[in-house]
């Protein structure tokens, strides 16, 4: 952490560099209530519902950590509508570690826009032995697997939070128009590489693994491997585009 | 450099892995933290045998595992339920012990209660980081040894132990330093994100009915079961960010509680923490046996009785005589 700005700060209690000041509510609404989750780590809590906007929140602060890291933070997870901070309690404590937060929080992200992630794109073999649940996606909406493929790959999916395994990306804002429950009974083995639908998720399987994910595609990139730097091929706050391609 | 020595295995025990402080960087892509379930026992067992407290240690289900090496080396066992085995002879745990080379050795049950059992070898194990860790993800199948449990015949590679090592034989952990393992415990809890969504009655129970450990435990997390269930309105909130010690209430109202393995993100209500400084007793509770109670502490309090417990690590270790 710059520890001058934070100090500066405290100092002339400029916490809004473009000019606002601190009586005014409307900027604090943007900012996150800080709660602990246990002795070693804090949330920072933008909001209590899946949206993209307060998503976008959550990784402009994670990415404002990684620019400006605090002592002592050892870990982080951007989800939904919160970030995870875990620290080291023999160099900080709770108290301080909230203190520092909010401070470099209230500084760099009242002024600045989100960055945006990055795009990228995933190879899809729609269909076939690749696909197995796509003509039930089709027929289950009235529609031609063709317009089903033509719906998945029109729109860029933001990638909210990874979790449940690694190299999970859980990918939201599927079209109504394709949208599916998951299968009624789970597969034992879903191969890995495996692009799903469930309800308005779409994701792709990193691992072979258990599931009940409507699988319309495969794709042959590597979504996770655990020898490669970084491991995944996706990151949290990136956007993904699902590009046809002919098997 | 020279060459690595190496151990082999002889018996593999019930479930054996390579385990360090565990992987902590890579959360954000959904790679579990992993590593010892007991830190302090493979802490000070690496303490006294020198080495730095990120080396990487055998973490024995059960304490029960046979080596063998084919260099002299200093091993020291840490942990519940086992002792250090050398040709036969056994050896209290917490004790630095010279192994001369050819002669077998390892940690074997010893009756009492206890879950894990670690065994650390000067120099440590020498096997590659994998994302920064040494740390076996068995349902993931990397770190560790190719990322799975060790078996019969498994040549295990050994970092270089610090010069003149074979002078620490002898060294042991003071006993009375030791936290207060046993099959039932009390642990001090925290409050955590949801705390405010039970009731002043859930957490009158919470704290005061003892929980069983249920057999459906493993290193992802052990599931409790009380005589009476937490009432919860919702029992899911939006998936959010979570680490071992995080206790969790699903909708039948037995809590779980997060372990080393456990998911990055997790979706149920999190009612408390396990404080640091206890996670090491819960984790050696035997699931299937072994019951918990938990107290209620501020932050501040955990963070002290935690700092104490790190801080205090090298000042109990006495040297022999």
């Amino acid at each position: 952490m710059d520890a001058g700005i934070v100090a500066q700060a405290r100092e002339s209690r400029l916490w809004y560099p473009c000019g606002m000041n601190s009586t005014q509510d409307k900027p604090d609404d943007l900012l996150p209530k800080i709660i602990p989750l246990s002795d070693a780590a804090v949330l920072l809590k933008f909001g209590e519902e899946i949206s993209l906007e307060i998503n976008q929140r959550v990784h402009h602060a994670f990415r404002l950590l990684k620019v400006n890291p605090i002592p002592g933070i050892l870990s982080m997870i951007p989800a939904y509508c919160t970030l995870m901070v875990q620290y080291d309690p023999v160099l900080n404590k709770s108290g301080d570690i909230i203190e520092a937060l909010s401070l470099l929080i209230r500084i760099h992200m009242i002024s600045g826009e989100p960055m945006q992630g990055k795009v990228i794109e995933i190879p899809v073999i729609y269909g076939g032995d690749a696909g197995p649940d796509l003509d039930f996606v089709a027929s289950s909406h009235q529609l031609d697997p063709e317009e089903v493929v033509a719906i998945h790959t029109s729109r860029l999916y933001p990638v909210y939070m990874m979790g449940f395994m690694p190299g999970f990306a859980y990918l939201g804002g599927v079209d109504d128009r394709i949208a599916t429950p998951r299968l009624a009974s789970p597969r034992q083995q879903v191969v890995s590489g495996s692009v799903g639908i469930a309800g308005s998720q779409t994701g792709i399987y990193p691992l072979e693994s258990p599931g009940g994910w409507q699988i319309i595609g495969r794709t042959p990139l590597k979504l996770f491997d655990p020898d490669r730097d970084p491991p995944s091929l996706l990151s949290p706050g990136d956007l993904v585009r699902f590009v046809r391609l002919d098997g | 450099m020279a060459d690595h020595n190496f151990i082999q295995v002889l018996d593999p025990g019930v479930l054996v892995t390579i385990q360090d402080e565990g992987r902590l960087a890579y959360q954000s892509f959904g790679v579990p933290v992993s590593g010892a379930m007991d830190w302090f026992a493979l802490r000070v067992a690496n303490r006294l045998v020198a080495n730095p407290s990120h080396a990487a240690g055998l973490e024995c289900l059960a304490g029960s595992i046979l080596l063998e090496c084919e260099e002299d080396v200093l091993v020291a066992g840490a942990g519940c339920g086992c002792r250090l085995v050398v040709n036969d002879e056994e050896y209290p745990l917490w004790l630095a012990v010279r192994v001369r080379g050819g002669m077998q050795f390892g940690l074997k049950p010893s009756g009492e209660a206890g879950c894990w059992g670690y065994l650390a070898i000067a120099g440590g194990i020498a096997v590659p980081p994998v994302m920064g860790s040494r740390s076996t993800f068995l349902r993931g199948k990397f770190g560790g040894l190719k990322g799975r449990a060790l078996q019969a015949g498994d040549l295990i590679p050994l970092g270089h132990p610090v010069e003149n090592i074979h002078l620490l034989a002898g060294r042991n952990f003071s006993p009375a330093a030791l936290p207060g393992y046993a099959n039932h415990v009390v642990v001090r809890v925290v409050e955590s994100a949801q705390a405010a969504n039970f009731s002043t009655e859930d957490w009158n129970t919470f704290c005061s009915q003892e929980y069983q450990v249920s057999g459906q435990s493993d290193r992802m997390g052990y599931r409790l079961a009380g005589a009476l269930p937490l009432s919860l309105a919702n029992a899911d909130v939006i998936s959010e960010g979570m680490l071992p010690g995080i206790i969790q209430v699903p909708g039948n109202g037995q809590p779980i509680v997060m372990m080393s393995d456990c998911p990055t993100t997790g979706g149920y209500t999190k009612i408390a923490a396990v404080a640091r400084a206890d996670l090491p007793l819960l984790t050696q509770v035997e699931p299937g046996t072994g019951s918990v109670w938990f107290r209620k502490v501020s932050i501040p309090e955990a963070e002290v009785a935690y700092r104490q417990i790190v801080l205090g690590i090298d000042q109990f270790i006495e040297e022999e005589g």
